[in-house]
């Protein structure tokens, strides 16, 4: 019996990670990015933004979301590799870069996530 | 050239390789590249907002020394860069929803530029209630 | 207006040459001719050694297929004057062997098209008695466009990730893997399913989408291979929540 393919999987996180990029990131990036940092919108108060992203709800959903949004690069990523400068004799290597940082990144996200007061 | 008797010919097949830089090669590749790169503003921007939570932990200081930092010139230049990226990931993405998922009612296929509009709506609500959620109060 | 135009054609000759050339040839320039047309003229008037396919010469055969000012297109289909004044470049399809002049080797995609089992599989045949196998037109609706496929080949001269991975499944098999799997007469889409789901079936395509752009009859097989992912995802959680299931 064939061990139980984990491309499927590989792929339901890349899309899930890709439409919510698609859908939040934007939005964020812009305002943490540029609109709060040059003052184009005058930034949340401290205690405000705490309460928001400090909530168990949004701690959760915010490492759910970066573990999604993570994943989605590194798939990506691993296929550009392969694509873009023909590194398929290099797979393995990419594939333990690729979703290894992944996993590290979601761990350091919910770590993160964890210590916020 | 006179042949005493069958000679079998075989031709030897020319097999052209593919250049590394074959995406420079048309628009179209290269966009294609391209949206496939966002994937590393992507990551950028967990790494970025991982720096934001990181600053929250260390008091309202920390979130003002955050700020001054975001409007350094190298980090704005590499936040609007991201953001270029990650805006034609999302545009891309929305306009390809339509031939990856088939809808059907009542017999008949949902047309693309409704399905396709239906994720943009989403894409306006969902960013008015995040900046709303962030922004109020 | 010009009433001749030239056409560069590619020229390979195993016994005689290591690498393809690039031949000129003047012909007459009409307004209503296709490549094809040029190339016949090559062919009846200029030079009888031009080696070339093609059959129908209206778009349903599919063995004119080439790589015309560097875009697959159905030499049958492509008109010369939208390439007036020329020179129009005719070269072969891209990412498969050349075999000689404009001909390529088709066989890797034959074998590939075999694979996904392009037939109607049931458990069991109805008995003649039963009679026909009824379709309503909207099930004939779901999988019509992918039986649209006349196996030209463009779609894998110009998928990217073919030319850079020879063992990838390929665009047009897996659209006519689905074709399949969408008849409502066909039971076969789990037999499919262990050939379209292996890494180099479906999972290699990372939707580039120039596929779809170039196939002269709208298969949209691009589109065709991501619903497939889709569907092969489905059956994976599936089979993960539910390991019991029928193998």
């Amino acid at each position: 019996m064939a061990r139980r393919p984990i491309e499927p999987f590989l792929w339901i996180l890349f899309s899930a990670g890709g439409v919510f990029a698609a859908l939040l990131i934007p939005v964020l990036l812009f305002l943490f990015g540029l609109a709060f940092p040059l003052g184009w919108l005058a930034p949340p108060s401290y205690e405000h933004l705490v309460a928001v992203l400090g909530h168990p709800l949004s701690r959760v959903l915010l490492f759910l979301l970066c573990t999604s949004w993570l994943f989605h690069g590194a798939h990506r990523f691993r296929y550009t590799l392969y694509d873009g400068l023909q590194l398929q004799h290099l797979k393995e290597l990419i594939v333990l870069v690729c979703y290894g940082g992944a996993i590290v990144g979601s761990v350091a996200a919910g770590v993160c996530l964890w210590r916020l007061p | 050239m006179s042949d005493s008797g069958y000679r079998e010919f075989r031709p030897r097949w020319y097999r052209p390789r593919m250049s590394t830089w074959w995406w420079l090669k048309r628009w179209s590749s290269l966009a294609f590249i391209l949206r496939e790169l966002s994937s590393i503003f992507v990551a950028w921007f967990v790494v970025f907002f991982l720096i934001l939570v990181g600053a929250l932990g260390r008091g309202g200081h920390g979130y003002h020394e955050f700020l001054s930092w975001a409007a350094s010139p190298s980090i704005v230049i590499l936040n609007a860069v991201s953001l270029a990226f990650i805006v034609f990931h999302a545009i891309t993405w929305f306009n390809l929803a339509p031939q990856a998922m088939v809808v059907r009612l009542g017999g008949k296929r949902v047309p693309a530029a409704l399905i396709a509009g239906a994720n943009y709506g989403a894409w306006v609500v969902t960013s008015a209630i995040v900046a709303w959620l962030i922004v109020g109060g | 207006m010009a009433d001749r135009i030239v056409l560069e054609v590619a020229r390979y000759r195993p016994e005689a040459e290591a690498e393809p050339t690039l031949q000129r040839y003047e012909v007459p320039f009409r307004k209503d001719w296709v490549i094809l047309d040029g190339l016949n003229h090559i062919k009846d008037h200029l030079d009888g050694t031009l080696a070339y396919r093609w059959s129908c010469r209206m778009g349903v055969c599919g063995s004119c297929g080439m790589t015309v000012n560097g875009e697959p297109k159905l030499t049958c289909a492509t008109f010369l004057s939208d390439y007036a004044p020329g020179p129009v470049r005719v070269e072969p399809l891209r990412n498969f062997p050349i075999i000689r002049d404009v001909i390529v080797d088709i066989g890797d995609f034959m074998k590939k098209l075999s694979a996904v089992k392009p037939w109607i599989i049931r458990d069991s045949e109805k008995p003649l008695a039963e009679g026909e196998y009824r379709q309503t037109p909207d099930e004939l609706d779901h999988y019509k466009q992918y039986s649209m496929c006349i196996n030209c080949m463009l779609c894998y001269a110009a998928c990217p990730v073919y030319g850079l991975d020879p063992e990838f499944l390929g665009p047009a098999a897996i659209a006519l893997g689905q074709r399949y799997n969408l008849d409502s007469r066909d039971q076969g889409a789990r037999e499919r399913h262990k050939i379209l789901s292996k890494h180099d079936g479906i999972w290699s395509c990372t939707f580039v989408g120039e596929c779809t752009k170039v196939c002269p009859k709208n298969v949209d097989p691009a589109g065709a291979i991501q619903r497939y992912k889709l569907t092969s995802a489905l059956e994976w959680v599936k089979d993960f929540v539910m390991p019991w299931r029928g193998q």
